[in-house]
């Protein structure tokens, strides 16, 4: 896979008022590579949406170096390039909002694309059924519920169509099925248009959709690898105030009571399959 | 409150229909959670109950007094009430952390060592440092630590009906655990009346006896939180999905396993599964030794 983002050596410091200094990014050596899928996990305050504003030149480094797709986001003269390539759906959605109804909302970044209007109305229906909020085009934003802003703002970062999207946290506000859609068409892209993938997620559940899972901690990477590798750091995570996707909390606790199934679980199907196991084979448990 | 509806930009092309026709009372002391599809009223009916929007038609009382009412005692119930927002981004307007959290309980008369113990105290339940974040500025702060600081400064205001809308939304983990235990916590030593809206089940299951469903601004369901969290039919009707271990449980259960499916909590299901197993295993030993 060649690589699309490279950090080198990078810091992020951010200096207060009083005088103090805060570290939010602390030596990143990170390569993802272009259409890769990436997870990336960590308690609150742990550098997560710092880190993630470098890979589309948000923020510029402290120390040490960012390419994007071969270009250097030190160099202003790349900077347009770099944001036509890396969109960013924004932990808080409100923050993202720019026009007075919802399609005119979405259409802000292929209209910047000087796309035809044919075009931009093709990428605006698409991304507004993809998050289910075709019936509320006409609808100012501001009228929106939670949840469906949270939807206006995948929606906006999809029309645009760049070759990466950095999604922060997309689906907090959102119901199950939100949520279950938000992550279908993310793997979808991911999979069949190749788009490059960074989520930033508290739901463990939707890290293991990822290929690769970074865990960080103040400022840090401290734990990476494939979901299952990750989450059978049960430990680490404890440690770092995160938890295991829920079918394998399940089952690590199904362990303690003596049920033997097995460390690599994360999904319910694994788990029913693993059951079913252990209800026809009748073993007592310990 | 009695046959509370609420519909927005009414007389316009706008007109959206919120809610229609809910009825229902909470109790002091009481912990109700509200859950819903996206969309389906949550915040709209918190912010009716907390009088911050007044009902197209029917009334909220608080006490027997309506919620939104002008008067002094009106005013004086809405005292008592604090209300985390959705997207509480928006209400910070302080310059520091300390004078953020510090707003509401200087209002309400408090100052000096009093007023310094509020806000440290208020900080502790929701995870934050009081030292190392008191003269941060707000809006420097990650997302999380910012819902953070918003929930304290409502927690801050020590209400008597403490209301929050998706209150663990962006918090970790840990952090999560730690503000439902605290609030649970609050309420066994206090009187304290909580309603919480959420659409992570496992949370209500968490801090509510009591769960009332919106669907499309309608009650499709309510009652005590073993009833409602276990009506998966109904759940999914309204656009929700059962609790992890609930679904665990039912697939178990279609497996020939007879477990019960109020097991919500993910250390109660895996107690359930083992209970069963073993006992499955025993009445497997019990039938080949009689025969
Ligand atoms: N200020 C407003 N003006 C007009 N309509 C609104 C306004 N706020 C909400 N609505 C509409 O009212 C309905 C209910 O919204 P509400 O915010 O109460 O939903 P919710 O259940 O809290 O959803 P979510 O889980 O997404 O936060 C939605 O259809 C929404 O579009
Ligand atoms: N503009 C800023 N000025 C000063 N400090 C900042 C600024 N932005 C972030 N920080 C600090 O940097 C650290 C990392 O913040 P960041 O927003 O990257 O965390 P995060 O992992 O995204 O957390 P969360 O899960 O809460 O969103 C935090 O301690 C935060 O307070
Ligand atoms: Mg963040
Ligand atoms: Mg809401």
């Amino acid at each position: 896979m060649a690589p699309f983002i490279e950090t080198r050596g990078l810091y992020h410091v951010f200096r207060l008022e009083d005088g103090r200094q805060i570290a939010a990014v602390r030596a990143v050596d990170l390569t993802i590579g272009r259409g890769e899928f990436v997870a990336l996990i960590g308690p609150n305050g742990s550098g997560k949406s710092t880190l993630a504003r470098h890979f589309n030149a948000l923020l510029l480094p402290t120390s040490g170096s960012v390419w994007v797709d071969g270009l250097s986001t030190a160099d202003p003269a790349n900077l347009w390039r770099i944001r036509r390539r890396v969109g960013m759906v924004f932990q808080n959605p409100e923050n993202q909002i720019v026009a007075s109804t919802v399609e005119e909302d979405v259409a802000f970044g292929p209209e910047n694309r000087a796309l035809p209007p044919a075009e931009i109305r093709q990428r605006v229906d698409d991304a507004l059924a993809l998050v289910g909020l075709r019936d509320q085009r006409t609808t100012p934003p501001q009228m929106l519920s939670g949840g469906q802003k949270q939807l206006l703002a995948v929606a906006g970062a999809l029309a645009a169509r760049p070759d990466c999207i950095v999604f922060d946290e997309p689906t907090s506000m959102l119901d199950p099925r939100g949520r279950h859609q938000v992550m279908d068409t993310i793997r979808r892209l991911n999979s069949e248009a190749g788009l490059t993938v960074v989520l930033i997620t508290q739901a463990m559940e939707e890290a293991t959709a990822a290929r690769r899972i970074l865990a960080m901690d103040r400022g840090r990477i401290v734990l990476q690898g494939d979901p299952r590798a990750v989450f059978a750091q049960e430990e680490r995570l404890a440690d770092l105030g995160l938890e295991l996707p829920p079918m394998a909390d399940i089952a690590r606790r199904l362990r303690q009571h003596g049920v033997p199934v097995s460390p690599g679980i994360l999904s319910l199907t694994e788990l029913t399959r693993a059951l079913e196991a252990e209800l026809r084979a009748g073993v007592t448990p310990c | 409150m009695e046959s509370l509806s609420h519909i927005f930009a009414a007389g316009t092309p706008l007109r959206r229909e919120a809610l229609r026709d809910v009825n229902f009372r909470v109790e002091t002391g009481e912990r109700v959670g509200i859950a819903g599809h996206t969309g389906s009223g949550k915040s709209t009916l918190v912010q009716l109950l907390a009088g911050l929007l007044k009902p197209t038609a029917g009334q909220v009382l608080l006490d027997g007094v309506p919620a939104h009412g002008h008067n002094t005692t009106a005013r004086d119930r809405r005292r008592r009430m604090g209300m985390g927002f959705q997207y509480p981004e928006d209400q910070i307007f302080e310059g520091t952390v300390f004078r953020e959290v510090a707003f509401g309980p200087r209002n309400a008369g408090l100052k000096g060592k009093e007023l310094q113990a509020r806000v440290t105290w208020a900080l502790g339940m929701v995870g934050l440092d009081a030292d190392t974040v008191m003269e941060r500025v707000p809006y420097t702060l990650s997302g999380g630590e910012t819902r953070r600081v918003a929930l304290a400064s409502t927690i801050a205001l020590q209400p008597e009906v403490l209301i929050l809308d998706e209150p663990t939304a962006g918090l970790d983990p840990r952090g999560r655990d730690e503000l439902l235990t605290q609030i649970g916590d609050w309420h066994t030593r206090t009187d304290l009346t909580l309603i919480v809206v959420s659409h992570d089940l496992t949370v209500l299951a968490r801090t509510v006896d009591r769960v009332i469903v919106l669907r499309g601004g309608r009650v499709s369901a309510s009652g005590p939180v073993r009833h409602v969290l276990s009506g998966t039919a109904t759940l999914r009707e309204s656009g929700l999905d059962p609790l992890p271990s609930v679904l665990l449980l039912e697939q178990v259960r279609a497996g020939g396993a007879s477990v019960r499916i109020d097991r919500f909590l993910p250390e109660e299901a895996a107690a359930e599964i083992a209970r069963a197993l073993e006992a499955g295993t025993r009445s497997h030993v019990t039938r080949r030794e009689s025969a």
